[in-house]
């Protein structure tokens, strides 16, 4: 067994005051220089700024569509079942008939980000890949994303290097968007 | 008018101001904090919140903050003990505001054959009454952590009661050794004692009689008390999120846990003014008493105008260089606010030089020596809380949190001891000089 020994502290750290005393002078420097020259913090004025994301974010769900544009979810229902927050809902038709989701609704509200619906899907029909990470609304309803929703796009891989200018999507409200 | 009546007068403007300005620094004060916090972490800070384009450098965000904690639902939990429950904030509130009373603004002026005090109330208790109204605020925090009947809250006021009742002890005990120095409890004669020059057997020294260098040790140890007393960083073991929730008052929604958190401002603010009173001269301008600004008003007068000088170049030129942060334009903030505020505060500074430079031909009148002198006093005052309430924001945002059992180990093992130990080192001093 590994013995971590703890490092042993001076007589001047154990007063405690001179430390306190050089944390003082640290954070006053910060002031100091961000009252001299304020553009110099590294502060991003969100959301009317927005830093780039990495390639592999993890954003807003969609479906993906076939040339016909239907989706290609079959509703076999393992994204559901893999979904930890038990966010997504499918409701399937007769099974008698093709197998297409009649409705199917994630609940923005609940889910978790955790892309199990994505490695879960044997399709590729769903996919975390629009770069929006601020998803914002006034009201509950407006924040379950419906199968309508989650299919209004143009179907295109996302590339790696995809940074368009990111708006955040307000839903409700005031800065809606018509 | 009846001398007594002007008094009985005197005595009532002053208990409303003195009941007056610890409320106008809670949100100064919460500003502060805000924007401090912000600076010292590399960013901007609250600046969003307007009316009608005025954004006072975030200070409008105390309207919202005032709005949203009185438009919210007023919610008395169902297991809450009812009385109680709706006591603990009210308490906390009330005895924050009492201690100032005691606390003088200015030396007392003659005007007009009156007797202007600055000072509300000048018991004969003095500092004692500021040790048992302050002892008193430990109520509202049990109260609030036993009434609500939540154990978290429950666990905050434990914790925090227990803290405050070990600090008081070092605290009042630094306190005994400052009235030992200055012979009385007094809060006016302490304050008045201060205006000399220290003396070192019988020698006077260019320093200021001031009780951080009479008893530096008890300076050190009110303060850190002080700290502990008002449940501040590194002491604020009462709301430690991490380990329980909000602390006492999780229970309290809207007005409720808004009294609690400006109790907690106003009773940082009323220790800034204890500790400058009792430890850094209260009014006393350095090197320049009561007595020397009465004499020579124009002493007071270029006193006050470099004041002016200096103040409003340094805040003209912070708004200044804050107005000149081009990435806030396209947020839409408008451009003209900041520059209008440098523009005061350089026009302050200005007109203080033009005043200061004329002020050689000047012929005072009367009343202008006892108002200059007040008014400086007032303002000398000022900036020593001005000081102590940045400290506070300052030590906040520099220090983690102390651990429980270490909390305990400090205010026992050290403080006490060390406060016990200044007793008897000033007492054998005392002795030995008379």
């Amino acid at each position: 067994m590994k013995v971590v020994e703890r490092p042993e502290m001076k007589t001047t750290e154990r007063l405690y005051i001179g430390e306190v005393l050089k944390g003082l002078f640290v954070t006053m420097g910060h002031v100091l220089k961000n009252l001299r020259n304020p553009q110099g913090m590294p502060v991003v004025f969100f959301p009317e700024q927005q830093k780039d994301l990495p390639p592999a974010t993890r954003g807003r769900h969609r479906l993906m569509k076939r040339e016909d544009e239907s989706p290609r979810c079959t509703a076999c229902m393992l994204c559901a079942t893999a979904c930890p927050a038990e966010c997504i809902h499918i409701k399937s038709p007769d099974p008698n008939i093709e197998k297409l989701p009649e409705k199917f609704e994630i609940d923005m509200l609940r889910c978790v980000f955790c892309g199990f619906c994505v490695d879960a899907c044997p399709l590729d029909a769903i996919r975390m890949d629009i770069p929006e990470i601020a998803i914002a609304g006034y009201t509950r309803e407006s924040l379950v994303y419906k199968k309508e929703f989650l299919m209004d796009h143009d179907n295109k891989d996302i590339v790696a290097d995809y940074n368009p200018p990111r708006p955040v999507i307000w839903t409700h409200g005031p800065h809606a968007k018509p | 008018m009846d001398n007594q009546i002007f008094a009985l007068i005197n005595i009532a403007v002053m208990t409303g101001l003195m009941w007056f300005i610890p409320l106008q620094f809670i949100p100064f004060f919460i500003w502060l904090e805000r924007k401090g916090s912000a600076i010292i972490q590399d960013r901007i800070g609250p600046n969003r919140a307007e009316i009608f384009g005025v954004r006072l450098f975030g200070m409008v965000h105390n309207f919202a903050d005032v709005i949203k904690l009185l438009m919210k639902e007023n919610i008395t939990p169902s297991h809450a003990n009812g009385f109680y429950y709706l006591l603990a904030p009210f308490w906390s509130m009330t005895v924050s505001l009492l201690p100032l009373l005691v606390v003088p603004l200015a030396a007392p002026i003659e005007l007009a054959g009156h007797t202007i005090r600055f000072q509300a109330a000048n018991f004969s208790v003095g500092v004692l009454y500021v040790l048992s109204i302050t002892s008193m605020g430990v109520f509202g925090v049990i109260l609030a952590g036993w009434a609500s009947n939540n154990k978290f809250s429950l666990l905050g006021g434990l914790r925090s009661s227990a803290q405050m009742i070990s600090y008081e002890l070092s605290m009042g005990l630094a306190v005994v050794g400052l009235l030992m120095v200055y012979q009385g409890v007094q809060i006016d004669g302490i304050v008045e004692t201060q205006g000399r020059l220290l003396t070192l057997a019988g020698h006077p020294l260019p320093l200021p009689n001031w009780g951080i260098f009479l008893q530096p040790v008890g300076f050190f140890i009110f303060l850190v008390a002080s700290f502990a007393e008002t449940n501040r960083n590194p002491f604020d073991l009462a709301e430690g999120e991490s380990e329980l929730v909000a602390g006492y008052h999780i229970e309290y929604s809207s007005v409720k846990f808004a009294l609690f958190f400006m109790a907690e401002y106003s009773n940082m603010v009323v220790a800034a003014f204890l500790i400058s009173t009792l430890f850094l001269g209260g009014y006393q301008v350095p090197f320049a008493s009561t007595q020397d600004l009465l004499q020579k008003p124009q002493l007071a007068l270029l006193l006050l105008c470099g004041g002016g000088i200096l103040g409003g170049g340094f805040l003209g030129s912070i708004f200044y260089l804050s107005a000149k942060d081009q990435r806030s334009l396209h947020t839409g903030m408008k451009r003209w606010e900041p520059y209008l505020f440098a523009g005061l505060g350089f026009g302050v500074a200005g007109l203080a030089l033009i005043l200061m430079v004329i002020s050689f031909n000047f012929s005072f009148p009367v009343w202008a020596p006892g108002v200059l002198t007040a008014l400086l006093q007032m303002i000398c005052l000022l900036l020593k809380v001005l000081f102590f309430c940045w400290l506070f924001v300052w030590v906040r945002w520099t220090m983690p949190r102390f651990r429980y059992d270490q909390l305990m180990n400090l205010g026992w093992k050290l403080m006490l001891p060390l406060a016990l130990l200044n007793l008897l080192v000033t007492g054998v001093v005392l002795l030995i000089q008379n």
